[in-house]
């Protein structure tokens, strides 16, 4: 598994044939034009050097300035900023819709809100914190990192993983439009039929649920397979796939769960719809349809999207672990495989959801053992970074201490998780209080503590400043109390009964101290990303200035200045270890002979990692925002007429010839 | 390795570089799984393929949660569909040469082949016309009407953007820019023709002859 390595030969360069496959481009006795030899007068990179070699490449990879340029965009650092940005504005809409709900628990009988507008905020919360901020926020670090990480200038397909943006925009922005004018969903996250079918919710509120899965499920699918083909084929040469970053490989997974995972609830969204819209029964149990099928199709979908949640988590947590621990991971395999099988474990596991509706006993034995089973996965990762931070010689940083947080915080999740696991208990506390806590153990123990690790951890990288330190440990200790006495609490008011989603409770019940010490642990949770807000503005325009690799931390990202420069890299290194700026920390080995003028980029083979291609990648385009705006019309027009797919698919298919046809005099032609 | 300080070496500096591979004799494209874009085709074949099995798996949920089936309509007419199957099935031939003549990059030859495609899926599109009526029932009438009307939905919405994805190719290929790595592109439409086919199969023995056979 791991061993202690110094710089010694392991690390030497290998020779050319295993970093490169020199094959031809062409079919075999075919004179092909992927085999011509580079225009002469184009300029290469093995031909000019230093800070012309950077500005040069600066130019032919930045962003236009003005509006036009800023949307026209395909550089994934651009973008991912963006993509962060939004989802944690997602996150701090999400916690506000909390705030509120607790100050309304706060006292039995309040009337701080009443029953329609709980309802719209409760479904709020869940819809911002799962579909905008849960899923978007993992990948939208995938977006920014794993080009850096691997050793590449720019994602699989960056007008693709554009477009996913602004559609993921829109259609948070259109969920939150809607709630601001009187029609948020109320009905629930996962929006059960009959409740949402066509009976019982009338209006346009279930419709605007069901719409905002598409748009956030079809930019999340997009930027899954981005990442996917970044991660199996723009890798550095030698970066075999034993020498992928954890956090990488963490992605890799987490995109492989959602492409296979959003797509049922994109289905279970699309029956919806149907039924609401144009009058189809497939969950209308009067004419041949079942309500319980739509649950099935939920969960199918939403136990993964738990792991789509935990798994990037484990990434940044691995990332910060070996970096604060000052050595290799401790069972770099195991933490592979774990991953993997975490990924595959997780599609077995929905009908624990489910286990009120009356199953067949063995459809319960079945589930019950495979939502134990996951913790075996789990538990082996956790006891490697344990055992990584035991070997090393850890740093307690800010980065390191949320880690530590979420050790105790997701354990502590994982253990209700297992008591949940049991069927009488579950049918117990179903829909109490004590699954509002476990959940909320898990998700934020799982991936908010590793998220706020991960900022202080890449924001030197981000914005070239680093974050106050004496404020990160404030904020640690102000957070991990603040989120333990708000949801500790919620286990007893559960165990004694206290139902999820209900706006007030009678003073008899004996629920009110409870509550009231959950509401003052949100209200100090909720401070503690005040400060955290306060600590990341503050720092970014005063902060000290951080240089290429403040943590010396070993993997790729690092090797770039901070921000990166549009290039990212001004040649494409090649790697010999897992950790290549451990290894290599006098000279970094790289490539060259890619053009200076052209964004041209290495693709690599899916295994070995060698070199195989230099392929080009797409210049800016406005098309891929244009073609988000029509799908934005489309997609809001069907809420309305099914009509909408007529008229609204002539300006998509317009927009999407647009992106494709090739732009005389780019490099689409060389 | 383990190292000693989180002391960055050298405030603000980036590492030398030193050159160990030269990529400039490296091909500028190559075909199937060396190219980025397969992969990406393979990748939403395999989200939209777990898209068809979801739909595949409610309509057996519909038909185990019924018993009876096909619910109060006769089973699907089998001329217009099995015409549509016919086709779809030869259709793979013309698409294996586009994607070896796309391969050999030979010009005149991928045209006339996409040329053939396209003619091929719009010839296609107009019997998927004819054979939504002969199903005997509408989608609002019960759950076994939405289910099919679901799974004929969802096969002729790839059916249609592969259509219009060949068409642009097509005419892409007549101008200019037919040349080089859009040689490549041939090649990968046509993989996804293959989708489109093998989708297919499956779906036509469930909408047509399951309700037969039970």
């Amino acid at each position: 598994m791991t061993q202690a390595i110094t710089a010694h030969e392991r690390d030497a360069v290998p020779e050319v044939t295993r970093l490169a496959t020199g094959e031809r481009g062409g079919a075999p006795g075919i004179t092909s034009e992927a085999d011509r030899p580079p225009d002469p007068q184009e300029l290469r990179d093995d031909q000019v050097d230093g800070p012309e070699l950077t500005a040069r490449l600066a130019k032919t990879w930045g962003t236009e300035k003005g509006l036009i340029g800023a949307l026209s965009t395909v550089d994934h650092k651009v973008i991912g900023r963006r993509f962060i940005v939004t989802a944690i504005i997602f996150l701090f809409l999400g916690g506000l819709s909390a705030v509120v709900m607790r100050l309304q628990l706060a006292q039995p009988e309040n009337n701080l809100v009443g029953p329609d507008l709980y309802n719209q905020l409760f479904t709020m919360h869940g819809v911002t914190m799962m579909f905008l901020f849960g899923v978007p926020i993992g990948e939208a670090f995938a977006v920014y990192l794993v080009p850096l990480m691997v050793g590449t200038r720019n994602i699989g397909f960056p007008r693709l993983n554009a477009f996913s943006y602004y559609v993921y925009l829109f259609g948070g922005l259109m969920i939150w439009v809607a709630f601001m004018r009187n029609i948020g969903p109320d009905v629930g996250w996962f929006a059960y039929v009959p409740l949402s079918g066509p009976e019982f919710s009338p209006g346009k509120r279930a419709d605007v649920w069901a719409q905002m899965i598409t748009f956030t499920e079809v930019s999340g699918i997009a930027i899954a397979i981005s990442t996917v083909v970044t991660a199996f084929k723009l890798r550095a040469p030698g970066m075999t796939l034993d020498r992928i970053p954890l956090f990488v490989w963490a992605e890799l997974v987490n995109s492989f769960v959602i492409i296979f995972a959003l797509p049922a609830v994109v289905t279970a969204s699309a029956f919806l719809l149907m039924d609401r819209l144009i009058g189809t029964h497939i969950f209308n149990p009067a004419e041949g349809g079942d309500a319980l099928l739509y649950q099935h199709l939920f969960w199918f979908f939403g136990h993964p999207e738990v792991y789509i949640i935990f798994l990037p988590a484990t990434g940044w947590v691995s990332a910060i672990v070996v970096t604060f621990a000052r050595r290799q991971v401790f069972g770099y395999i195991p933490l592979v495989l774990s991953l993997i099988a975490t990924g595959f474990l997780s599609f077995g596991l929905w009908v624990h959801h489910m286990f009120t509706t009356g199953l067949p006993q063995l459809g319960a034995s079945f589930f019950t053992a495979s939502s134990m089973l996951i913790a075996i996965p789990n538990g082996i990762q956790i006891f490697c970074w344990i055992a990584t931070l035991w070997d090393g010689r850890p740093v307690f940083r800010a980065p390191l201490l949320f880690v530590i947080g979420f050790f105790f915080i997701f354990v502590a999740g994982g253990l209700s998780g297992i008591m949940l696991a049991s069927v009488p208990l579950d049918t117990q506390v179903h829909d109490t209080f004590f699954v509002v806590a476990h959940f909320h153990y898990v998700l934020i123990g799982g991936n908010v503590f590793p998220l706020i690790g991960a900022i202080y951890y890449w924001f030197p990288k981000f914005t070239g400043r680093m974050m106050s330190e004496r404020l990160g440990k404030w904020h640690f200790g102000l957070a991990f109390i603040g989120f333990n006495v708000a949801f500790f609490p919620m286990h007893i008011t559960g165990l004694m009964g206290m139902p999820r989603r209900v706006y007030t409770y009678m003073p008899e019940m004996g629920w009110a101290n409870l509550n009231m010490i959950s509401t003052i642990g949100a209200v100090l949770f909720f401070g503690s990303f005040l400060l955290f807000l306060h600590n990341i503005v503050a720092s970014a325009r005063r902060g000290a200035l951080a240089g290429p690799n403040p943590w010396n931390a070993g993997t790729l990202e690092w090797a770039a200045a901070s921000p990166p420069m549009p290039q990212n890299f001004d040649r494409i290194p090649v790697v010999t270890n897992r950790e290549p700026l451990w290894a290599h920390r006098d000279t970094l080995p790289v490539v060259a002979g890619l053009s200076v003028e052209n964004r041209e980029q290495i693709v690599s083979t899916v295994t070995a990692g060698r070199a195989d291609l230099r392929e080009t990648t797409p210049e800016p385009s406005i098309w891929p925002f244009l073609t988000a705006i029509a799908t934005t019309i489309l997609f809001i027009g069907s809420m309305f007429t099914p009509w909408a797919f007529v008229w609204g698919t002539p300006p998509l298919a317009l927009a999407l010839i647009g992106w494709f046809w090739p732009k005389p005099s780019t490099e689409d032609e060389k | 390795m383990t190292i000693d300080s989180v002391q960055p070496r050298r405030e603000g500096a980036l590492p030398p570089h030193r050159v160990v591979l030269n990529a400039r004799s490296m091909p500028a494209y190559a075909y199937g799984h060396r190219s980025p874009i397969w992969w990406g085709t393979v990748g939403f074949a395999a989200a939209e393929g777990m898209g068809f099995a979801l739909a595949i798996g409610a309509y057996f949920y519909l038909v185990f949660i019924n018993g009876n089936w096909p619910l109060s309509a006769p089973p699907p007419d089998l001329f217009w569909s099995g015409l549509f199957t016919i086709v779809m099935l030869a259709s793979a031939w013309p698409n294996s040469l586009a994607k070896r003549n796309g391969e050999r990059e030979d010009l005149v030859r991928s045209r006339r082949d996409l040329v053939i495609m396209s003619l091929v899926g719009l010839v296609l599109l107009g019997i998927r016309v004819m054979e939504f009526t002969g199903l005997h029932v509408r989608w609002d009438q019960n759950a076994y009407g939405s289910i099919l009307w679901v799974l004929l939905g969802l096969h002729t919405l790839h059916l249609v953007t592969d259509l219009g994805d060949t068409i642009v190719l097509t005419v892409l290929m007549f101008t200019r820019h037919g040349h080089g790595k859009r040689f490549s592109d041939v090649g990968d439409n046509a993989f996804y023709w293959y989708f489109v086919i093998a989708s297919w199969v499956p779906i036509y023995l469930i909408i047509y002859w399951f309700p037969r056979w039970w």
